[in-house]
């Protein structure tokens, strides 16, 4: 039992422990975040130095490779020069530049963790986790199971281990093949300290070896410490915690001993010769980890340094027209970069935002028949109200070959004799002419086009489930406000505003919540775009508005609408409530987002070799749609791959720039808010979202093995809440190879228009959103909205940052520079045509 | 008509051999070569079946060439067509079409491109030469191709340990069919007095005269065709490598576990079905074995929480189905049954990805909190222990451990205490010992000539036992290894006065590999520090070239149908006379660990992590 005065705190390593493992959600709540948010509070280079040597993860890339991008240009020279200078000095500019380009450094490479626990392995010559480690998976998988098998774990309520015990206490087959821990479980006494002294022995190493055990099978554990923080991230919920995950292992561990060596072994601590390194204690520092830091910072600054001084090219500012043909508002997601830059191409005089993809409501969405509720908005929201569907025609086909009859003994002989010479039809079908069927997943039907959505509240009473149904006109007003003032649009509205939400949709992909909105918690933001669209349009909720000095027109209608990324269409939705006028406009605007759409889908096709990019628009746009339903295609959409940037500011400050699809874009209007008091708003996110994607495809890049999932060929899907490679392998959180691989390791550099002093005093308001920015995991830059000047942050302080770059290149055509280049593209100034 | 059974095998041999020759970057040129070889393959084939089917569709059997022939043994290569042949090929040639097709895309920049369309090639070449066979022999050798292109598909992700493991895991229990075969060839080489060709089997009149004196010969060619079977279609006790082998890229455990691989037990059972189809007992072993094996599977599926190994455990009660009804002598009933199952995983698995998206929102409309089964209604104590011998898989896995790894490391770490230096101050002598008593046989008591081969048998044995249990020296494993075969070939020599061009026959193989091998370690040991047997090094990372030339070595060494040594191991056997079980025990035993121990050495040494952190080092446990 524990004692006051013990060492080891039970309850302090378990959340020490969940701290550190990876936080990754159940697939269908797959939402990214930074991998290493367990070394946020360290500065970024130091936390991947602790990263690397307490974990043995790769947190960088081996220094040829760098030395290879420096080959071919992809590092400047000048930029490698500067930021040695600024870590080394001038005078060592030489002997610095020499060691980054050609010494030699030693491979030695050994990870703390896992030291301990390897003894099993070098005195007792036992392979403890070949033994344990299946029957720990198989039994937490079928536990834990959502709906593959179909004899579920037949005690599911009472919580891991109580489950487990009852089981074992009325069977006669047991979990174990030995006396002890058989007994030790069934009476129940034992405490993880109580088992880590059979085990272990002393007492400052048991911490110690609960990480070398967790960290065996961080997977497995991950999910585990994510359930237990959030239960409803599966919706046939299970009771489960670390410390019963931890029991039973060890109690496994236990057996296993026993069943080799008897009852007499001794304890790990009395046959080690030496302890082990502690595994956080101070880590020396070398050369090699300071050699790579500054090859990542000119790696970083080579990019950055030409978007800066694009920023800064004086190009011809955009005529304001005197009326606008359209406004459309998108997510700030990167993948919108380019569509909105076609979209003002093709029509001059249309305007576009981008906020983030919730619209600014935030709710839980029950679709008609819908057995539970979905959240609609940011991860760490926690929203008070509901929005129901009715009406819904959609039809959900059933799938046969999905069905457990095919499982079944009698019923398989039946099934595999007629139903099995269908699916050879339909596996010839789908890969000769591929098309959507009931597996694929299809953003438009997260909500049907035509059903009806219960928006404005009723009466106070009307509650769900504690929530509120809908939302009064006051509660509309302020969001509507809300996003209004943050992107600036406050006056010049035009007769028609899209809200375009967006999604994805994909075949054959257990990733399939990664590619949906990350402000809707990884679903398409179809419904928040309609539920903001019908605030904007509802009469009083405008003459609240008005009250509070926002006057939308009369002839002013807002449209909702869905962006699916993957095939490059745009569903709209009530477009039946447009005025007449609005319809005809509306019409003529809709032929310009198809081609548009066109346009976006050939630029896109550019990364995939299976596509010949010098084909028309129009055609290359029906293999890109071809994509989203084909079983075998691994690459749908690269999602967020070419991520980078993050722009907050008016339109005007990017809009002469060809980006290539790399930058997240926050509408903002510094005019409107002299003090920061919205930027205060945008700036919170920017962390956790824009961040959180950005280094999540940072660290899955660095080590795809032990960071990311490793190729999603073989991957295999467990308990429908993760994926494993074959099965009996630990559960792979982060990305497949197949979404990072043309992604540039670089971190986000959110530039902000806004003076150097507020964009300071803003981000320094809260220390939960300035530690990303003070610990450098995401880089920040202020652009002066009159001079252009620009201020880059660092040590607590912006200071001015003069580009290196002197010349950025002028093109007159996007269409030439997509379809020579498949890698990522250098930064373009647009001669606008 | 011949020339085109001909043709159908030439053709995926040819794709094969032109697939090797393309680089890696050409990824359209590889898939296309699978591609348009498989298409070929698929349009001929179906001709060959029109022209067949009008032409009275009558059991074809072709004499091929002959590989050897010596006064009493034919190494006769012989295709054979019929019903069962034109249903498997159809089935074969058409899943694997798709797939190739489908790979193209699903693999596209995967770093084994090259790898993937290479075996799948050679896989669908040995299906052939399988499928197609009109004799044991040839079918030997179509086996075997398989059996390897498995292990390679396997371990397709060698940088990682437990593909590398399973790997290794379904070669063993591979192993144990291949001798099963071996053994069946060997005895029906003493029952018929000559290698009969599968059209011989199908004469009633023939069989039941050979039988009639010979039951008991029978009954144990049918159980050693029957282990065979059982194991490469994964029924009792072997049924849990079959989950374990999904490790590859999803369309090939696809083709092979859910498909093709795993039914060719079935495809044995039905080849050889005159010739057991009167023996009462060896038809009832086959229905309990079949109704066994579906019932403990059905259980294990049921309680299966990922959605491959459900899928695979699902075949294999389906294949007990398939047992049964060929037992029955339902042959069409049990070809459809295939058909259809080998469609539906293949299917099931190529979409099982999907099962997320669909499952979870089939969960989040039709709810119920929990769904009873039919178990929920047996006695609570009764239903929970059903639940958990099912969950740890009837203990299948811990069986075949038992039964297979644990003796042999045992056994293995008895001859600890033997030392190079021991092993070879002792054995040299004693082998030229052996050879001056072959030559001066008639100056020793007979009665010690024939305690000879068995004495040298299993000399053989230790050593190879010893080759599968080294931990340190690869070199000492290797030598080893070639020197079981010698003692093998000593042994066999006491046994029969035969042509020593056999005995040539037989070794040379093995001389020229093994040397090449030792050879091939060295050049590795002077680039590399570290190479033994202790833990796997994954040298493959940064000697490809070196892997595969030990890859062709190993083969070679055991006995694969690249050297003369393929024909030696089966002439060898056909050398041990009916009586001498202990002799062709200790042989074939030989032979299976012979296997292990070379497939053993090339995995650690070349194939898991590679530990040099200059790149991603994958966790072990995944």
């Amino acid at each position: 039992m524990n004692t006051s005065n013990s060492v080891f705190d039970e309850h302090t390593v378990l959340h020490d422990l969940g701290h550190f493992l990876p936080a990754q959600n159940p697939l269908k709540d797959f939402i990214h975040h930074n991998t290493l948010h367990a070394f946020q509070h360290l500065k970024f280079f130091e936390g991947l130095k602790q990263a690397n040597e307490v974990f043995g993860y790769k947190v960088l890339l081996d220094i040829s490779e760098y030395r290879e991008l420096y080959n071919v240009k992809r590092i400047r020279k000048d930029i490698l020069q500067q930021k040695i200078m600024e870590k080394k000095g001038k005078e060592n500019l030489d002997s610095w530049y020499k060691k980054l380009t050609h010494s030699n450094y030693p491979l030695t490479w050994s990870p703390r963790i896992g030291n301990l626990r390897a003894s099993w392995k070098r005195e007792y010559f036992i392979d403890l986790d070949l033994i344990v480690q299946p029957a720990l998976f198989r039994t937490l998988c079928s536990y834990l199971d959502q709906g593959i098998s179909i004899w579920n774990f037949p005690i599911p309520d009472l919580g891991l281990m109580a489950s487990i015990r009852e089981l074992e206490r009325n069977s006669y087959v047991s979990f174990f093949k030995t006396q002890r821990a058989r007994d030790l479980m069934l009476a129940n006494e034992s405490s993880i300290t109580d088992l880590l002294k059979i085990l272990v022995g002393d007492e400052t190493l048991y911490s110690h070896y609960l990480f070398d055990q967790q960290f065996s099978h961080q997977g497995w554990s991950g999910m585990v410490a994510s359930i237990e923080r959030e239960p409803a991230s599966l919706l046939d919920t299970k009771k489960v915690t670390l410390h019963d995950l931890v029991l039973f292992e060890l109690l496994l561990e236990i057996d296993a001993l026993d069943n080799k060596f008897g009852k007499v072994w001794a304890p790990l601590a009395n046959v080690i010769k030496e302890k082990p390194l502690d595994l956080f204690a101070p880590i020396v520092q070398s050369e090699l980890s300071e050699v790579l830091e500054i090859w990542q910072n000119a790696f970083e600054w080579t990019y950055y340094d030409q978007v800066l001084a694009g920023l800064q090219v004086k190009t011809t500012p955009s005529k304001t027209p005197e009326s606008k043909s359209f406004q459309a508002f998108f997510c700030i997601d990167d993948r919108e970069c380019s569509l909105r830059r076609y979209l003002e191409n093709l029509d001059h005089n249309c305007e576009t935002f981008g906020t983030p993809g919730f619209f600014g409501v935030e709710f839980f969405y029950r679709p008609e028949d819908g057995k539970f509720l979905t959240k609609l908005c940011p991860a760490p929201v926690t929203p008070k109200y509901l929005i129901t569907e009715g009406g819904n025609t959609l039809k959900r086909g059933t799938e046969p070959h999905f069905t457990k009859y095919t499982h079944s003994l009698l019923g398989g002989m039946l099934v595999t004799q007629t139903l099995g010479f269908w699916a050879a039809a339909r596996l010839a079908l789908n890969i000769f002419r591929p098309s959507a069927s009931t597996a694929t997943v299809s953003s438009f039907k997260h909500m049907d086009k035509f059903s009806n959505l219960q928006i404005e509240n009723k009466s106070l009473d009307d509650k769900f489930e504690g929530l509120q149904v809908g939302f009064t006109v006051e509660e509309m007003a302020n969001r509507v406000e809300g996003v209004l003032r943050t992107t600036g649009l406050l006056q010049e509205f035009a007769d028609l505003i899209y809200i375009i939400g967006h999604g994805s949709s994909s075949v054959n992909n257990p990733h399939y919540a990664a590619y949906d909105c990350g402000a809707c918690c990884g679903r398409p933001g179809s419904v928040n775009a309609r539920v903001f669209s019908f605030m904007a349009n509802h009469l009083e909720v405008r003459k609240v508005l008005a009250g509070r000095g926002i006057n939308i027109p009369a002839s002013t209608q807002f449209l909702g609408g869905l962006h699916d990324t993957t095939r490059d269409e745009i569903v709209f939705y009530d477009e039946s409530n447009l005025s007449p006028e609005n319809s005809i406009t509306h019409l003529k605007n809709n032929q310009i987002f198809r081609k548009a759409l066109d346009l976006n889908a050939k630029e896109r096709s550019r990364r995939f070799e299976a596509i010949d990019t010098k084909q028309s628009a129009s055609k290359i746009h029906e293999l890109i749609r071809r994509r989203s339903v084909s079983l075998f295609e691994p690459r749908p959409e690269l999602n967020h791959a070419t991520n980078a940037l993050c722009i907050i500011g008016r339109r005007d400050v990017s809009k002469g720039l060809f980006l290539d699809r790399r930058s997240f874009m926050n509408s903002y209007d510094y005019r409107t808010d002299g003090n920061g008091t919205y930027l205060l708003n945008i700036m919170r996110p920017i962390g956790p979202v824009c961040g959180g994607i950005n280094l999540e495809y940072f660290f899955s890049r660095m080590d795809n093995q032990k960071l990311g999932a490793g190729t999603k060929l073989p991957h295999n899907v467990m308990g429908l809440f993760g994926v494993a490679n074959g099965t009996d392998g630990d559960l792979r959180p982060g990305l497949p190879s197949q979404m990072i691989e043309v992604h540039d390791p670089v971190r986000l550099l959110v530039i902000v228009e806004h003076y150097p002093e507020v964009v300071l005093s803003v981000i320094s308001k809260e220390a939960a959103t300035y530690e990303w920015f003070k610990n450098e995991w995401v880089h920040i830059a202020a652009i002066h909205p009159e001079t252009k000047e620009l201020f880059v942050f660092n040590d607590g302080i912006f200071s001015a940052y003069k580009p290196l770059t002197e010349n950025v290149e002028f093109i007159q055509n996007v269409e030439s520079v997509v379809e020579l280049n498949q890698e990522n593209c250098p930064v373009y100034c647009l001669i606008e045509s | 008509m011949t020339t085109l059974i001909h043709t159908l095998i030439f053709i995926p041999l040819i794709g094969f051999l032109v697939s090797l020759l393309i680089p890696q970057k050409q990824e359209r040129l590889l898939s296309g070569v699978a591609f348009i070889t498989i298409g070929i393959h698929l349009f001929s084939f179906l001709s060959f079946l029109v022209i067949w089917i009008l032409n009275g569709h009558q059991t074809l059997d072709v004499k091929d060439v002959c590989l050897y022939r010596s006064k009493e043994y034919v190494f006769l290569i012989d295709f054979y067509f019929d019903k069962v042949t034109a249903a498997y090929i159809l089935v074969g040639a058409f899943l694997t079409f798709l797939v190739s097709i489908y790979s193209r895309a699903y693999l596209h920049r995967e770093v084994g491109f090259k790898r993937f369309f290479n075996t799948i090639l050679f896989f669908y070449l040995g299906y052939n030469i399988a499928i197609f066979a009109g004799n044991f022999e040839t079918l030997f050798i179509g086996w075997e191709m398989l059996g390897i292109s498995s292990f390679l598909l396997i371990a397709f992700y060698k940088d990682r340990y437990l593909p590398v493991k399973n790997a290794i895991k379904v070669f063993s229990v591979y192993r144990i069919g291949d001798v099963g075969l071996l053994l069946a060839m060997w005895a029906s080489h003493h029952l018929w007095h000559e290698n009969i060709t599968f059209l011989e089997m199908h004469n009633p009149v023939f069989v039941s005269d050979h039988l009639q004196n010979h039951s008991f010969i029978g009954v144990f060619i049918s159980l050693m065709i029957l282990v065979t079977a059982a194991a490469k279609s994964a029924q009792l006790p072997f049924s849990s490598w079959l989950p374990r082998a999904m490790e590859g890229p999803t369309p090939s455990s696809a083709i092979f576990y859910g498909s093709l691989s795993v039914h060719l037990g079935v495809f044995l059972l039905l080849r050889t079905h005159p010739f057991w189809e009167n023996q009462t007992s060896v038809k009832i072993i086959i229905i309990l074995l079949g109704l066994t094996t579906s019932i403990v599977t059905t259980l294990i599926a049921r309680v299966q929480s990922t959605v491959k190994s459900q899928i695979a455990y699902s075949s294999v009660a389906q294949i007990g189905l398939i047992f049964i009804e060929i037992a029955f002598g339902f042959e069409t009933l049990a070809l459809i049954h295939f058909a259809g199952n080998a469609f539906l995983r293949t299917y099931q698995l190529l979409v099982s990805p999907s099962v997320v998206s669909y499952l979870i929102r089939e969960q989040f409309f039709k709810f119920t909190p929990r769904q009873l089964t039919i178990e929920d209604t047996f006695p609570k104590r009764i239903e929970y222990s059903v639940y958990l011998l099912s969950l740890k898989e009837f203990n299948l896995d811990a069986f075949m451990n038992r039964i297979l790894w644990k003796p042999l490391k045992d056994t293995g770490k008895m001859l600890d205490f033997l030392t190079i230096k021991s092993l070879i101050w002792i054995l040299v002598p004693a082998y030229l010992g052996g050879l001056f008593v072959l030559f001066y046989e008639d100056s020793f008591p007979p009665l010690l000539i024939g305690y000879l081969p068995t004495m040298f048998s299993f000399i053989a044995l230790i050593f190879v036992l010893k080759a599968f249990s080294e931990r340190n020296s690869v070199r000492m494993a290797w030598l080893m290894v070639i020197m079981n075969h010698f003692w093998i070939a000593l042994a066999i020599s006491f046994n029969e006065h035969f042509d020593y061009t056999e005995i040539l026959l037989y070794l040379s193989g093995i001389v020229v590999m093994g040397t090449l091998g030792l050879f091939t370690l060295r050049r590795l040991k002077t680039q590399e520090e570290c190479v033994d047997l202790n833990q796997y090094h994954g040298h493959s990372f940064e000697h490809p070239k070196l892997a595969l030339m030990f890859l062709i070595c190993s083969l070679g060494l055991t006995g694969f149908p690249i050297t003369p040594t393929f024909i030696g191991e089966d002439l060898i056997f056909s050398h041990i006379h009916k009586h001498q079980f202990l002799l062709a025990f200790f042989v074939s035993s030989s032979f299976i660990i012979d296997g292990l121990a070379v497939i053993r050495i090339y995995t650690r040494v070349f194939l898991g992590p590679h530990n040099k952190p200059y790149h991603e080092i994958p966790f072990r446990s995944s």
